[in-house]
Parts: structure tokens; sequence; C-alpha cells
């Protein structure tokens, strides 16, 4: 065991005077409300000078204390810290998982010629090892050293510091995936129908309905306003009054197909994906450009959305699922609209392949289907009582309804919710009434979760966690035999390959 | 579509490895500590007089201590783990179980801490960090301190061969 190697170093000892000073803002705040309070009083300012001075010893000697017991050790294999007065806490971060050093500067540490040193490794929680502070000097060495001991871990990584760089204009011709052209553009908007124009011109005028030359809240303006139009109206006869209901269905119909559009037109005017030499790249958008580039080795998984009308027409979108770090949000539409078989050779670049058509599905346990059709419609059953109690007895159709309709979502629900296991993949499939297409990499996951309430416990199902970076990856209702199996095989793929070849390498192409 | 014959029945209740028995102590300590405020509400709410003497202290202290005195021992025995050459199984909950594995080569950084009550009683909780959004860390809290310490120096190493 080398671990022990390396003495135990303590930070900077200016650092817990850095720290003791930005602790004295603290005591700002109650200086000046002490002063204010007691500004009739002549021993007010001596009051607010004390608690000053108490807040800054209380400061100075905790942040002592901490400093003291706090202490790092830069080892053959990891760098180590371990503090706390009361507690004691430990952390070990192995040189193969720090991603990068960064070196930080605030105002104070930085006229003390200190730097916080940040090992950035890519756990999902955010949680990083940081050494604050150490001398300038200090730190460089300590980025120095990580980089050389990555060096001599992990040499082809090369590969990887390719990948990262900004594009250059002398990269090969991109290869084009995906485009949509005005046709597919008008058909896309036509399943974008949208009333929320409705919505937002009732919310407008809720907003300013001062601008209004009437009052658009009072009942009197619009019985009267009714009463006219109801007479002229009356007086058109019958005929007239349909075409007249015609044609408002008319408007607001071609209003909703109007507001898809806008939107569709908007947003994803010239969508275009294409393969680069440093990954997807996707540019879209009408008034706002975006371009993006997503590395190919960064992509976890992949979606298959679709919707409840556009998927009897046979169109899906694909959405990529990536590393959280990159550019924001870490869900990537590639494919807004498209058919299936466009979908298949992006998901190839990227790595996945659909699921075969002999793949072996497990559906959802059918116990499963009947707990969550009880459980779900049993809350609005329930409020059927007061609702009988207290209001007319034909208020209870609704809580009867909601209920039927609960338990008739979740009857249909079931009927798409299964989920595959190949070679490389986890494929997951659920949806009421279309199906949405969860693909991962087997190689690319981090946990395996079995999760079971005491029904569940009972019932023998469970709901599967996976550990998906930038995602998350639930299955719910997997018979308790088939979480097992799946567990065991995810698992076995991914002894197989460590957490630092994943990442440099291409695609998920060892198993 | 159905059940596939081909599934073997994998039982992996068995060759769990129970916790410390100070972990017991710790648990017991820590839900006295979570119960005093009730019973300073009981109190106060005894002592304003609204019903007959003892008749919300009474059964209020009867519910605390029968929690006291049961609840750390289910909630310890609902707790294990089980340690592989490659992967760390950790189980937990009595109402909600959940029962995870993570393999040591997904591991990105190992926490050993102990709290006060935790280092009183010798120790100590190993936490694994993983990329994942689900399950980012780990926690296996209620580990003899030495055993907490072999542990991260066994998966640490393992991540130094993996990674070569």
């Amino acid at each position: 065991m080398s671990a022990t190697e390396g003495d135990p170093r303590r930070t900077d000892p200016r650092s817990f005077a850095v720290r003791a000073i930005m602790a004295m803002r603290n005591a700002v705040f109650p200086m000046v409300a002490i002063l204010f309070a007691m500004r009739d009083e002549g021993y007010g300012i001596f009051l607010a000078l004390g608690v000053g001075l108490l807040i800054a010893a209380i400061a100075a000697v905790s942040n002592y204390l901490a400093w003291t017991r706090f202490t790092y050790r830069v080892g053959t294999e990891d760098i180590r810290v371990e503090q706390g007065i009361l507690s004691r806490a430990a952390r070990s971060v192995p040189y193969e998982r720090i991603q990068d050093v960064s070196l930080e500067q605030a105002l104070v540490p930085r006229l003390f010629g200190l730097v916080e040193v940040k090992f950035e490794t890519g756990s999902g929680g955010g949680e990083d090892l940081k050494l604050s502070y150490l001398t300038e000097t200090e730190g460089e060495a300590l980025r120095e050293l990580v980089r050389e001991r990555r060096e001599e871990e992990a040499a082809p990584d090369a590969e990887k510091q390719a990948s990262e760089e900004v594009i250059a204009a002398a990269d090969p011709p991109a290869k084009l995936l995906f485009a949509m052209d005005m046709n597919r553009l008008i058909i896309f908007s036509l399943f974008q129908f949208s009333l929320a124009a409705v919505a937002v011109v009732g919310g407008l005028t809720q907003q300013f309905d001062f601008l209004l030359p009437f009052d658009i809240w009072d009942l009197d303006f619009w019985r009267d306003e009714l009463a006219e139009q109801g007479e002229s109206i009356a007086g058109l006869g019958q005929q007239a009054q349909f075409v007249g209901a015609m044609l408002g269905v008319i408007a607001l119909v071609a209003l909703g197909f109007a507001t898809g559009l806008v939107r569709t037109f908007l947003r994803d005017w010239g969508f275009l994906l294409e393969k680069t030499a440093r990954g997807f790249r996707r540019r879209r958008g009408l008034l706002t450009r975006t371009d993006v580039v997503m590395p190919t080795h960064r992509v976890q998984a992949v979606k298959i959305g679709t919707g409840l009308l556009r998927y009897r027409f046979g169109w899906h979108g694909l959405n990529f699922v990536s590393l959280a770090q990159d550019a924001g949000s870490s869900n990537h539409v590639v494919a807004p609209f498209a058919k299936m078989a466009e979908i298949a050779p992006i998901m190839a670049e990227a790595g996945f392949a659909m699921p075969a058509p002999d793949a072996s599905w497990h559906r959802a346990s059918k116990n499963y289907r009947t707990d969550s059709i009880l459980l779900e419609s049993a809350i609005s059953l329930f409020a059927t009582v007061p609702v009988a109690i207290f209001a007319p007895l034909p208020f209870v159709i609704i809580p009867l309804s909601l209920a039927i309709l609960a338990a008739v979502a979740n009857y249909y629900s079931w009927r798409f919710r299964r989920h595959a296991l190949d070679a490389r993949q986890v494929i997951s499939v659920h949806g009421l009434l279309s199906p949405e297409t969860q693909i991962a990499s087997r190689v690319k996951l981090h946990s395996v979760e079995i999760a079971q309430g005491p029904i569940a416990q009972h019932r023998g199902y469970a709901t599967v966690n996976l550990g998906l970076a930038g995602g998350s990856f639930t299955m719910h209702g997997v018979p308790i035999r088939h979480a097992r199996a799946l567990r065991a095989a995810v698992l076995d793929s991914i002894s197989a390959s460590d957490f630092s070849q994943i990442n440099a390498a291409v695609s998920g192409a060892q198993v | 579509m159905q059940e596939n014959p081909d599934i073997p029945a994998i039982s992996d209740d068995d060759a769990l490895t129970q916790l410390h028995p100070n972990h017991i102590k710790v648990l017991r300590i820590k839900t006295i500590m979570a119960s005093l405020p009730i019973l300073i509400a009981a109190l106060i709410l005894e002592s304003s007089a609204i019903l007959p003497p003892a008749f919300i202290m009474a059964p209020v202290a009867l519910l605390v201590v029968l929690v006291i005195l049961r609840l750390p021992l289910r909630r310890h025995l609902a707790r294990g783990y089980a340690i592989s050459v490659d992967r760390l199984r950790v189980v937990r909950g009595i109402w909600m179980r959940r029962d995870t594995v993570v393999p040591f080569s997904r591991v990105q950084h190992i926490d050993v801490n102990q709290g006060p009550i935790e280092r009183f009683y010798g120790i100590a909780t190993l936490t694994l960090y993983t990329a994942g959004m689900h399950n980012a860390s780990v926690n296996l809290p209620g580990l003899g301190e030495d055993l907490a310490r072999q542990m991260r120096e066994d998966i640490r190493q393992h991540i130094k061969r993996e990674s070569v």
C-alpha cells in the first residue's frame, strides 16, 4: 500500500487570516444594526465595536481550529484531504478521476498571493475537492503534478484532448445527418397545433385590462352587450347563427395552427445536423440561430419520443442525453420530426442501435398494473365522500369520472411499458397511448438500484434506477426476477470497462 | 413478450454483511435527539392544561419510548452490504427498500466521514461518488472505523488497476 506516501500538509498559514477577513463581512451587518438601534445612546458605538470584535474573534478561533485540522496529502495514486474539528471527514480523489485542476483567485486571497485549487472530477452531485488556499507557486506546481501523473496513467488521452479543441476551419468536410426542408417544417407545425395563443391573449387582458376602453370584468357591461348582440343574432335566423358558430370554431382552429406554425418556424428553421470531427453539430433557428456541438463520446443515451397523433402517422423525434457540463441543457434534440428510418442512422453514428426485431421484451408486472390502477383511482374515489356530503349530488360525477380516467390511463400506459436488453444496450419503453423509447449504452452506466416500496415488496415488482450521467433512466414495475437479472447483466458489462476509458473512447463499442 | 423462462432466478438476498453493532447505539442516540422536540412540545401542551393531567404526556412518552426501543434495531437489521472483487452492494430501508450496486470502476472519489457520535463509538460512513445523476453519492453508514478505511483502500486500488 502506497497510499500513505507523501506527508500530510496544511494549507498556507495565511489562509486562515484570509478566511477570518472574509468572515468579517458577517460582522458588518450586526455592527451597523446596533449602531442604528443605539444611535441615541452614548455607548452605542462601543457596543457595536465590541460585538464586531467578538464576532471577529469567534471567526478567527474557529477558522484557526479548522485550519489546523485540515490536512492534505499528495500521494502516488491519489490526493487526500482530512478535516473536521469534532467530526472527521476524509476524502480520497484518485488521479485517474481528476479531469481538470482549476486555480481561482477571489479579491482577498489575491492580496495575499493565494489561490484556491479545485480538482474537478465527473461526479454527478457536483461535489469536488477544494484546497483553499495555497500560494500561487504551490498551486501551479500541484496542477503540473496532477497533469503529469495523469499522463503517466493514460497515454492515449491525446485523442480526447484533440476532440476538446475548438473547431478548426481545416476540419474534414462535415457529413450531413439530418435536415428539415420546408415541407417537413410545415407538416411538423401541423402537429404543433396549440391554443397557447388564446391563453396568452387571455392572460394579457388580465394583466393589461386597465388599457381597455371598458371594464372587462364588469358583468353588467357584458350582459348589456350580450343582450344587444343576442337580439341582432336572433334576428339573423337559425342558419346564420350556425354559420356564425362555425366561423368562430374555424377562426379558433386557424389560430391554433398559426401558433404552431410560427413557433415551429422560429425554433426549427433551417434545422441542420452534421457529424464533424469534433462530434455532432446542430444548427437551427430563424431569428436566434443556435449552433451546438456535442462530442460523440459524451452521448450517454438516446430518447425517441413522439406524440399522441404524430405516432399514428409514423413521426418521431430523437434526443441525445449527454454529459450535463456540455452546454446548460443535457438533453439535445437532434431530429425533432423524422421517420424511424431516418432516426436509425443518426443513432448509429452515436454508437446506438434500434432494438432488434427479435429482441426479447419484458413487460411490466401485471401486479404493478393492478396496483397502480387501484391506487390512483382510490385517491379520486376517496374524494367522492366529502363531495357527496358537502356538494349537491350531481357533483359526485366529477371525482367518479376522474377515478375512471385514472384507471383507464394506468391500464393503457401499462400496454407500452416494457424493457429489453441486448448485447450493448438497455432499452426501456413507456408512455400513454404513444411510446417513448430510451436507450442507454450498458458500459456508460454508473450504478444500478432496485427500489421497492411496501406494496412492491409484497407484490414482487420493483423500480429500477440506472445511474446515467446527465439524465435519469428509471423503469417502473419491473418483475423482481427480471430486475435482478437486468442488474447482473448490466453490472457485468460495466465491470469490463473503466470510467476513464469510456469517457475517452469514441463510442461505447467495447463490451 | 411474456415471462421468459430463460431468465435465471437470481436470489441475491442472502450473503449481506451486517453493519457494526455500535451502529445501533448511534442510531438510538440520533433517534433520541430527534424525539426531543416532540417531547418538549408535548410538555408545553401538557403544562397549558387543556386536557386532564398526563392525557397528552403519557401516550406521547409511551410512543417515543417504543420508537426509541424498536426503530434503531429494525433499521439496523434492514441495512447491510456486500463487497465483492469489483463492486459494492448497499441495501437499506424498511419502508422503501433500496438495493444499490456501484461498480468500483465507476467510482469518482471516496469519502470516509465520522460525526462526533460516530467517532465516539468508533464507526464511520463510507461514501462513494459516481458520475450518474441518480445515486451521485452512495452512503454506507455504520462500518467499523478500520474496516471503512480498509474498504476505501481496496476500492481505490481497484480504480488504479482498472485504468492501467
